[in-house]
């Protein structure tokens, strides 16, 4: 029965797999970058460089002027065109946290943004994040120095504003309808463009409910997550309650009917 | 010592007056055990020792006063059940009649003969005391105490008989929402994306029916009951803050970038999930929450401030027997 079946459960893992691989390759667009040659590159101004970045790579979406599309059943589906929000206002801040991240360019515009590998050069980058912010008056980038911040205060601000989407350890995880990303891979700099621009369903955080100085703590805190120091021990991923209550099922209370049942033995022999 | 320590003393001295008749029935199945009456003390200081620790549970339990409640409350609790198995030892050890048996007890629930022949031996099993009563007057009261110290949290589930605080809210119309840093909300300063805890003004903050939470939505995006028309200056939606499940607070608030492409705005509670929909009037779109967040109607004061225009659509609060009703303003 066994032999019978192995072959079908390889195939079945088979298809899985290429499904799944397939999936995560759609979040990619599956056209590589359009880009002026080499020698134009270097010899164009910044912004003017942007616009044709934008033209060629983030129009299909966001319009030809960065004024946004609302779906239609022409504009969305596979291989369609797309529909994306305005970015006019949106500023600097939004277009650097969005193309060094890998957010941006996304395959489908249904698709949850993910950290990706940076299909953009760093001129490239720069050229585009000028043009967004040619488009309307909107925030620059931020320079947070999290050196300054204070770690304490970082981790109580983190735990009453992040931590019931991220973890307290900033592991991330999953809400109603969305992937949380952990923290880990995050530049200071990320972390504070995220936290004025609330990407996919994050809301945003106003400087009144956090402000530049906290901020920087936050920041602070979230870089201290990358290596925490486990006091208790072992860590076990510095994920939570779950496995840590796995660690004391599977393995504490099997140590304790262990030790019991040696007592057990040596009493009655 | 405490009056406890005294009853325990006043039984002592009766109940060692009140000696045991001698032995008097004939042939015992059991032999008659050595005594040990340094042994029935130190059992009884044990379960002495135990009973205090069960009522410095429910003491340090009861004063809030006191630093680092909860590690006493272990060490208490603790102590109290070391004391106890420390004295069950002790008894089976030394007070416990031991006897090299060649055939096994009689089977329970079998004939006559043999079922009083299993009475016959609990009852003497127990020769080896000589202060019967004293010892389970003793146990009696320890298992009382530590009865009391196991019952006495239930006191933190919450009012029992006085529930009239779960069905007030300090909100009533004209008052302004005050912020988390103490200032009045502006209506014009509340931006889309961004959600905000807010408070009523001279009111006490830690009361179930006080803090709200405060959205802004696209206005066209509404779809509130007819009969809440108005409740929303602005697309500003302000609604309790105390999850209708277990009475978390909803802290998490899911805002699309992109509406057409991404999940509704959300009102999500972190302790399970329930997740409210702001647009429809809180309505529950996702788990164990059943019934809507209550919504606050707002209106915006001459000075732009933001007001309630009445109390609360419902009561406050988590799921419990009386939660059905209007609240009451106070």
């Amino acid at each position: 029965m066994r032999s019978l079946l192995f072959p079908v459960r390889v195939g079945v893992l088979a298809v899985v797999l290429a499904a799944a691989l397939a999936t995560s390759a759609a979040a990619q667009p599956s056209s590589p970058i359009a880009r002026p040659s080499p020698d134009q590159e270097r010899a164009l101004p910044l912004v003017a460089l942007g616009a044709q970045l934008f033209a060629g790579n983030c129009a299909k979406c966001h319009g030809d002027r960065g004024q946004g599309l609302a779906p239609s059943k022409e504009n969305v589906g596979p291989g369609a065109g797309g529909a994306g929000p305005s970015l006019r206002g949106v500023g600097a801040l939004s277009a650097d946290f969005y193309l060094r991240t890998g957010y941006m360019p996304l395959g489908d515009p249904h698709d949850q943004p993910q950290r990706a590998p940076v299909l953009f050069g760093d001129r490239e980058i720069r050229a585009l994040t000028a043009y967004v912010a040619s488009l309307g008056k909107g925030p620059p980038i931020p320079n947070p120095s999290p050196d300054e911040g204070d770690l304490g205060a970082g981790r109580r601000l983190f735990t009453q504003h992040c931590s019931g989407c991220h973890q307290v350890v900033a592991q991330g995880g999953i809400v109603t309808g969305a992937r949380v990303p952990p923290l880990q891979k995050a530049t200071a700099r990320q972390v504070a463009q995220a936290v004025r621009v609330g990407p996919y369903l994050m809301p945003k955080f106003s400087k009144k409910a956090i402000s530049d100085r906290e901020l920087q703590d936050i920041v602070r805190y979230v870089m201290w997550t990358k290596h925490p120091s486990d006091r208790g021990g072992w860590g076990i991923s510095n994920l939570g309650p779950f496995p840590e209550g796995m660690v004391t099922w599977l393995i504490a209370i099997v140590a304790l009917v262990a030790t019991c049942v040696i007592i057990g033995k040596r009493v009655s022999s | 010592m405490s009056w406890l320590g005294r009853i325990l003393i006043a039984l002592l001295v009766a109940l060692g007056l009140w000696r045991r008749r001698g032995d008097d029935e004939g042939e015992r199945i059991v032999p008659a055990g050595e005594r040990s009456p340094r042994a029935e003390l130190v059992v009884l200081l044990l379960l002495f020792g135990a009973t205090l620790c069960a009522v410095g549970f429910v003491v340090i339990y009861a004063i809030d006063a006191i630093g680092n409640q909860t590690q006493l409350l272990g060490l208490a609790l603790g102590l109290c059940f070391a004391l106890v198995a420390a004295a069950l030892i002790v008894i089976s050890r030394h007070l416990v009649v031991t006897e090299d048996n060649e055939e096994d007890y009689p089977e329970p629930g079998g004939d006559q003969e043999s079922q009083a022949e299993l009475t016959e031996i609990l009852r003497e099993s127990n020769s080896r005391f000589t202060r019967k009563r004293l010892m389970a007057g003793a146990g009696g009261v320890t298992a009382a105490a530590m009865g009391a110290a196991l019952i006495t949290p239930v006191a933190s589930f919450g009012p029992w008989l006085d529930t009239d605080s779960l069905k007030e809210t300090p909100w009533r119309r004209g008052l302004r929402l005050i912020g988390v840093d103490g200032l009045p909300l502006f209506a014009d300063q509340i931006e889309q994306e961004v959600f905000y805890t807010a408070f009523p003004e001279h009111a006490p903050r830690d009361v179930i029916g006080s803090p709200v939470i405060v959205v802004r939505l696209d206005p066209a995006a509404l779809r509130l009951p007819p009969e809440r028309a108005g409740w929303a200056p602005g697309g500003i939606l302000a609604y309790s803050k105390i999850c209708t499940h277990a009475g978390c607070a909803i802290s998490l608030y899911r805002t699309p970038k992109f509406a057409p492409t991404q999940p509704r705005p959300a009102l999500v509670c972190p302790c399970h999930y329930s997740t409210f929909d702001p647009a429809r009037g809180a309505k529950v779109m996702f788990g164990p929450a059943g019934r809507p967040l209550p919504q606050l109607p707002l209106m915006v004061g001459d000075d732009g401030i933001l007001r309630a225009a009445g109390t609360f659509s419902e009561r406050v609060g988590p799921a419990w027997g009386g939660v059905r009703g209007k609240p009451r303003s106070v």
